[in-house]
């Protein structure tokens, strides 16, 4: 039993990372007002240009970078639409994401069957991994997974310990009054949802160059949704991200742990998606109670013409 | 940092061929795009074109193809349009499509016997029913616990995909099928008659067309759709003119599940005559129905154009796919892309853009 809980939990660590570092992004992102339902399309893009960029250049690394940059460049186009333009959030956001699928698949089609040669390593910490049971359970996963737990009291400490932070939540919260106070509005909303879409790259090159790692078209298969949500469940808070990365990577693990005792697959890959309706629903409830809830001005276009 | 900013002036009258000229500007720069896309990923982007327009409206058998894919796209895109509003953005008609296919399939099951005219009857209204189902769960968690509807309603999606497949890879999986996963093929009375030597399936066609110019004429000539234009435009001022916002975003969202349910029956009945995986059964009609709507100004009688457009363009893209060697996923860079330039353009509608340095 001890055996099964402790692989369940080393396999659930590295399937919630990259809905880590998708929901960590989209936090930060909608903190400053902007709702971007393009996770999907810009993590499947980080994905294929990480696979892609890891095995032409032998370096994983280099794959991440260029996962993170394309992640990036991506959400400009949804930050151009929604903050310059004003049109419809959600509608940009999903236009994003069908985009991300396509250009995806176009890209990705010579890669498809081919395993990636620039391996991650799991990183040896001396003393640490070799615990007996922690070692095994918690100090043997490669870089990227210790750096999105590193992120978390990072990002939390930027959030509400620095200046940044300050100005990230009052753009999000009232922007007419942050432009008020020489806040450039347009500019804090631009460089949250491109550091969101960074960090959706990112959690898409995690995909394809560490945990399958292989490219396979729509291999993000619904993560970029899951991440959207979860963005909600955190009540837009980077310690409760983690809170639901490792909670979705826990039902993704018990989905394969299940599937030996004759549940049908069928049924079980539906678990996270039906967590995910669950999740919402309750933390629509708790909000209500608690009174947080989104940042104010979320999905609201902001000029100062007409505030 | 000085940024170049965008403003926005108002507009205080507009002439009458600007939303036309600027959906026509607004797709040419689509095409533009595409075409800068295509020619970075080394297809050459006028060989593309040509080959998806000879596709799709090129040969008697391409506009056979696009009418029929145009079915289901009509069926479900003008239950987006309604949706759309009455402001319930609505993005999970994929998942009510499926829904739809299954309670039509599971009406032929229960009633084998019946004969065509009562049958067929049965396992439209089962589709309309399933599809309204499942658009109810957003529905009830939208208006009763203020649950977002667009992330409810696309999770069931993947819900209602997995509960496709579980059925034809277990309980419904046929006798006769060598070990595929599909159903057994449905009585002959379960079958959509179709236009000789075509796989349009004429009833479910004019049953799509009726429907277009029915909710028309409820979204411009009834009470009710007055309601459901404030609402969509404006929710408070329709809760303070004493207009049941619950009422309201419940029904659109049944009516428009409804519809992409009917899409569903028209696949299984009209087309492969059996319960399928969910990717043969659809290419993702659900997903493209929203360009329709889109693409049709929110327009129902606009939605007949916009369909047989998109139909002609996904026949088109399966051409592409075998010419070219280009993966399935290809036609998504078109959604994508005209859904952007479609609602970019609308701005120009009501605004006129200045740029300062």
């Amino acid at each position: 039993m001890l055996e099964f809980i402790l692989a369940a939990v080393r396999a659930a660590i590295p399937a919630g990372t990259p809905l880590l570092y998708g929901t960590l992004g989209e936090v930060y992102a909608e903190r400053s007002g902007v709702l971007n339902l393009g996770v999907e399309g810009m993590m499947i893009m980080g994905a294929v240009s990480g696979f892609a960029v890891a095995q032409t250049t032998g370096s994983a690394g280099l794959g991440i970078l260029a996962a993170a940059v394309v992640g990036g460049l991506l959400a400009l186009i949804h930050a151009f639409a929604s903050i310059t333009l004003r049109v419809n959030q959600v509608v940009s956001g999903l236009a994003l994401t069908m985009l991300g699928l396509g250009i995806s698949g176009m890209i990705g089609k010579r890669f498809v069957g081919q395993p990636l040669t620039a391996r991650l390593q799991p990183i040896y910490i001396p003393g640490l991994s070799d615990l007996p049971i922690l070692g095994d359970l918690l100090f043997k996963f490669d870089i990227m997974v210790y750096l999105s737990i590193l992120l978390v009291p990072v990002l939390w400490f930027v959030l509400y310990k620095t200046r940044i932070g300050v100005t990230l939540r009052s753009v999000g919260e009232n922007p007419s009054a942050a432009d008020a106070l020489g806040v450039n509005v347009t500019f804090v909303r631009y460089s949250a949802v491109a550091f969101g879409g960074m960090m959706a790259g990112i959690g898409g090159s995690y995909l394809s160059i560490s945990y399958a790692p292989a490219w396979i078209e729509g291999m993000t298969a619904g993560a970029g949704w899951i991440v959207v949500a979860l963005t909600i469940f955190a009540i837009w808070d980077p310690p409760r991200a983690l809170l639901g990365a490792c909670l979705f990577g826990g039902v993704r693990v018990l989905q394969f742990r299940l599937q030996p005792l004759g549940i049908s697959p069928n049924l079980l890959n539906m678990l996270p998606f039906l967590l995910t309706i669950l999740v919402l629903w309750l933390s629509s409830g708790q909000a209500a109670k608690r009174r947080i809830g989104a940042p104010a001005a979320l999905m609201t276009a902001y000029s100062r013409e007409e505030r | 940092m000085k940024l170049p900013r965008i403003r926005f002036e108002k507009r205080l009258s507009s002439p009458r061929w600007l939303p036309a000229a600027s959906l026509l500007v607004g797709l040419a720069l689509a095409m533009l795009t595409i075409a800068i896309i295509f020619a970075a990923l080394g297809v050459n982007p006028l060989v593309a074109f040509q080959r998806i327009f000879r596709g799709g409206f090129g040969s008697a058998y391409g506009l056979q193809e696009t009418i029929t894919k145009t079915i289901p796209l009509l069926l479900a895109g003008v239950g987006l349009t309604l949706a759309f509003k009455g402001r319930m953005y609505n993005i999970g008609a994929e998942g009510q499509l499926l829904v739809g296919a299954i309670f039509a399939t599971g009406v032929s099951r229960l009633f084998p016997d019946w004969p065509a005219f009562l049958l067929l009857p049965a396992m439209f209204l089962g589709g309309f029913v399933g599809g309204a189902l499942w658009a109810a769960i957003p529905a009830v968690l939208k208006t009763r616990f203020r649950v977002d509807e667009v992330l409810t309603s696309l999770m069931l999606v993947y819900v209602a995909n997995e509960a496709v497949k579980f059925l034809v890879y277990g309980p419904w999986r046929g006798s006769d099928t060598r070990g595929f996963p599909i159903t057994d093929e449905f009585p002959a009375a379960a079958h959509i008659p179709t236009l000789l030597g075509t796989r349009i399936h004429y009833p479910t066609l004019i049953i799509a067309i009726l429907l277009a110019i029915l909710i028309y004429l409820l979204l411009t000539r009834t009470k009710l759709g007055y309601e459901i234009r404030v609402t969509g435009e404006n929710p408070d001022a329709s809760r303070y003119a004493g207009m049941d916002y619950q009422k309201i975003a419940l029904l659109v969202m049944i009516i428009s599940g409804g519809l992409a349910g009917l899409a569903g029956m028209g696949e299984v009945a009209g087309i492969h005559f059996r319960l399928r995986p969910p990717e043969a059964i659809s290419p993702g009609y659900g997903f493209t129905a929203i360009i329709v709507a889109w693409l049709a100004r929110l327009n129902p009688l606009a939605a007949i154009l916009t369909a047989f457009l998109l139909g002609g363009l996904l026949v088109g893209g399966d051409a592409i796919q075998i010419a070219l060697n280009l993966p399935a996923a290809t036609v998504q860079i078109f959604n994508g892309v005209i859904l952007l330039f479609v609602i970019a353009s609308e701005l120009f509608n009501q605004y006129k853009l200045r740029l300062e340095v």
